[in-house]
């Protein structure tokens, strides 16, 4: 088969998809750039002296903080900050979004079977699978455009924004082509998004192991080569030959493996299961469970390690934050009189408890994506209230929650006894972390509340965690007026163990959670179902 | 128990400017299989979403097994199964899994049923419902439905993307389940099927039901099916009530209204008949003309469902 023939009926496939997907492609791209944005303007109020960025630079350079960010390049420059705070996170989000498109423009298309009717047209073997690189190509060409642009407007010296720019339009590229040749070898869609989002953690893990010794693992890591071309620090731009050479390689293995396989098959063979149903599995609950249980798993894991991260580094804070005005101000902005070290602690519970709404909203939301896959169907046909129903992904998003939040507290309350030695902090961290269910729970009513009374809203409930993120990881640096600030549940729970906890809140909180929950609980029985 | 198991009267359900159900009736009689027929896009699914209390309906009367199918939708659930024309399964489960989680939902199965079913639909149920294909998944549907005991089957298209051998394992399951008393909804376009399984059918067209009765007083109401090879030409083109005409050298088919036989014998006879056959028509032929547009089924006088007996 001539490459020509191959590759027949590309151009069309390019146009379908880039119109099917257009709100996803541009969610993930515009994310992409304004998080970059953002995080440039936070940085430059933060470090407002050179005196600042000085100090900055000695105090984050301990191996712990450098296995979450990064290699220390330039440190003492406002462009090194912004690679080492925003590089890391946002390569792995910009492999992310690669790696899920990816995913949804070929193994997705695959099992649903609309492959088959595309490939049933005059339309080359390789076609969907050249579209899908075609559209990921320019996702990744736009983001990093856009990246590099927002360092220019943000006054960033231009090579550095070029080269930061290129590093997510590379580091996109190589896990879009690692997601390719994970949809040709996985049983499934959901298999090769994990396939590709577990060599995406491995990349990671390889190059906080680099970053904390000499630097040789991180050679072996696309994030890490992102950061090898040093932007604003000496770019050194024939690093990109790495992901350009890799990103080749793996779209030539996908193509040649796509050719080796049946439409719809994997090289691994999907595994089998039991021929009988476990006694257990017997309730909407229980198969609720079966259905979350990975994502429960999945966030405690990721909380655990960003918790264990912030622990572990309590000792540097001190040095750190005492040395640098701003930062001080920062942390100490509603703690009044309260240690550095218990400020900085409430900050990380803090923002771990905003990260765990990701999950709660997603999994709260489960229920509505039952409904729209048609799968609520055939459990509503059985004697199965539509209470219980939705009750099960309610239960598994708030005991999920607790399950998120207390492995995150665990793990911070393990690396703060790693560094100290010290057990006094403990309860408290505990403490600190469950004062947010109740806001957690305010969640959860919101999505019950708009899956039954506005069903093809339920996604806004994720307009509500983007709220809370951006009141509460920005809120300081985007000085937003009191009254915005008040309508996230969070900003209401005491900052301990740097304030004193005050229960009215909580209490306050959990009666319109509760109220919510109702609502959504009554509404439920009154629509058609599926909507 | 002479309580029909399904009766629905001027059931109107709106989707916004569409009128999905527009004054449907239907009724099914304990322990018959009824053949629910209509186009696609008639209603024949929303309808059966109304009976399973998932949709509100609008207006109309309807009882289900005695209750009403939205206040009474759990409790009713107990008693009857259901399979979708496209059964849609969690794709982390095995296939064995799901028959068990379903059937234990509906209130208990029998592992011995579920076994010789899981046989004879010659499904492997260790595979995740993931890589199932359509046809498979559609088995795992039929034998969660049939594996438990109940007192009705809903089945809506149910044997959509089923080999024509597992079509036939399933026409033998339905005829034995109606053999033990259940009553059956069968939706389904595959008009073979309904032929073999059911003694009455009802026919619906946007929204309303068009037809109702036993397929032997559809036959015999309507029309004659004619073949006939005759050995001068002869034009029946003109004739009121001949339908479906067609020619071919000396042989004529069509289809004829009872009313127009004396006419279209007189013509046939003037022309010298050679062999002539009649038949009463084919189902397809009377789906035909109320599936097509301008088989405007009002005239015929047909009485509405429920009325027919």
């Amino acid at each position: 088969m001539s490459a020509s023939v191959a590759l027949a009926g590309t151009g069309p496939l390019v146009r379908v998809r880039a119109r099917i997907d257009r709100t996803r492609l541009a969610l993930w791209t515009i994310g992409i750039i304004v998080m970059v944005a953002a995080s440039a303007a936070s940085i430059e109020s933060l470090f407002p002296t050179q005196a600042d960025l000085d100090q900055a630079a000695a105090g984050s350079d301990n191996p712990a903080i450098r296995a979450f960010n990064g290699p220390a390049q330039a440190l003492d420059t406002l462009g090194g900050q912004v690679a080492f705070q925003v590089g890391a996170p946002g390569f792995v989000i910009a492999a992310l979004g690669s790696i899920l498109m990816t995913t949804r423009l070929t193994r997705r298309e695959e099992e649903s079977g609309r492959l088959e009717l595309v490939r049933s047209l005059p339309v080359g073997r390789g076609s969907s699978m050249a579209a899908a690189a075609v559209v990921l190509g320019a996702m990744n060409v736009v983001t990093g455009f856009g990246v590099a642009l927002a360092c220019l407007a943000a006054g960033l010296p231009a090579a550095g924004s070029w080269a930061f720019g290129l590093g997510f339009t590379t580091v996109g590229w190589v896990f879009a082509a690692v997601a390719l040749v994970a949809a040709q070898v996985a049983p499934t869609s959901r298999a090769a998004s994990g396939l590709a989002g577990a060599v995406l953690a491995l990349a990671f893990v390889v190059r906080a192991v680099g970053d904390m010794t000499n630097g040789v693992a991180s050679w072996f890591s696309p994030i890490g080569w992102a950061q090898a071309a040093r932007p604003w620090a000496d770019e050194r731009w024939w690093v990109f030959v790495l992901p350009l050479a890799a990103t080749v390689a793996l779209g030539v293995l996908a193509r040649a493996l796509l050719v080796r396989r049946d439409l719809g098959g994997g090289l691994i063979p999907a595994r089998r299961g039991r021929a009988a149903a476990v006694p257990g599995l017997a309730t909407p609950l229980a198969l609720a469970v079966r259905q979350q249980r990975g994502l429960v798993i999945g966030w405690s894991v990721a909380l655990a390690l960003f918790g264990f991260v912030y622990g572990v580094i309590v000792n540097s804070i001190e040095d750190f934050v005492s040395d640098n005005e701003s930062m001080a101000d920062f942390m100490a902005a509603s703690t009044d009189g309260a240690s550095l070290t218990d400020s900085y602690l409430a900050q990380s519970i803090r923002v771990l408890a905003l990260i765990a709404c990701g999950f709660t909203a997603q999994a709260v939301l489960r229920a509505r994506g039952e409904e729209t896959s048609g799968r609520a169907e055939p459990l509503l046909a059985l004697p199965v209230t539509r209470r219980s129903w939705l009750g099960s992904h309610a239960t598994i998003s708030a005991v999920g929650s607790v399950v998120v939040i207390v492995a995150a507290a665990l793990w911070v309350a393990i690396g703060v006894v790693i560094a100290t030695g010290d057990l006094d902090q403990v309860a408290g961290l505990f403490g600190a972390a469950l004062a947010y269910l109740p806001a957690l729970a305010i969640v959860v009513g919101v999505g019950l509340v708009l899956t039954s009374w506005a069903p093809r809203a339920a996604v806004a409930t994720w307009a509500v965690v983007a709220g809370v993120l951006i009141v509460g990881m920005f809120g300081p640096v985007l000085n937003l007026p009191n009254w915005v600030s008040n309508l996230s549940p969070f900003e209401h729970v005491a900052l301990a163990p740097a304030e004193s906890a005050s229960v009215t809140p909580l209490v306050v909180l959990s009666l319109i959670a509760v109220v919510l929950a109702a609502a959504g609980f009554a509404g439920i029985t009154r629509r058609d179902c599926p909507t | 128990m002479n309580e029909p198991v399904i009766e629905m009267s001027g059931v109107v359900k709106t989707f916004g400017d569409v009128r999905a159900l527009d004054g449907l009736d239907l009724r099914v009689e304990r322990g018959e299989i009824l053949g629910f027929l209509g186009p696609n896009g008639a209603g024949k699914s929303t309808a059966i979403r109304v009976l399973l209390g998932m949709l509100r309906a609008d207006e109309g009367e309807m009882q289900l097994l005695g209750g009403d199918p939205w206040r009474d939708a759990v409790e009713l659930h107990r008693r009857l199964a259901y399979v979708p024309g496209d059964v849609s399964l969690w794709p982390k489960l095995t296939g064995g899994e799901t028959i068990d989680l379903l059937a234990r939902l509906r209130g208990g199965f029998d592992v011995a049923r579920r076994d010789a079913l899981v046989e004879r639909f010659e499904l492997d149920p260790t595979r995740k419902a993931g890589t199932y294909s359509k046809g498979n998944r559609q088995k795992v549907g039929l034998i969660a439905a049939l594996a438990s005991e109940v007192e009705l089957l809903v089945l809506d298209e149910p044997t959509s993307g089923l080999d024509p051998l597992m079509e036939s394992v399933f026409q033998d399951c339905v005829r034995e389940a109606a053999a033990n008393g259940t009553t059956v909804l069968l939706s389904s376009h595959i008009l073979a099927e309904v032929e073999k399984l059911c003694r009455r059918v009802s026919i619906i067209r946007t929204g309303r039901t068009v037809e109702s009765g036993t397929l032997a007083d559809l036959r015999h109401v309507q029309q004659t099916s004619i073949t006939a090879r005759t050995r001068t030409p002869v034009t029946l083109d003109d004739v009121a009530g001949v339908t479906a005409m067609r020619t071919e050298g000396d042989r004529v088919e069509f289809e004829v209204g009872d009313d127009s036989l004396d006419e279209v014998m007189a013509r046939l006879g003037a022309a010298g008949v050679v062999s002539l056959q009649s038949a009463p028509p084919t189902l397809e032929a009377i789906f035909m003309r109320h599936y097509s547009d301008d088989g405007d089924a009002s005239d015929d006088g047909v009485a509405p469902a429920g009325a027919s007996k």
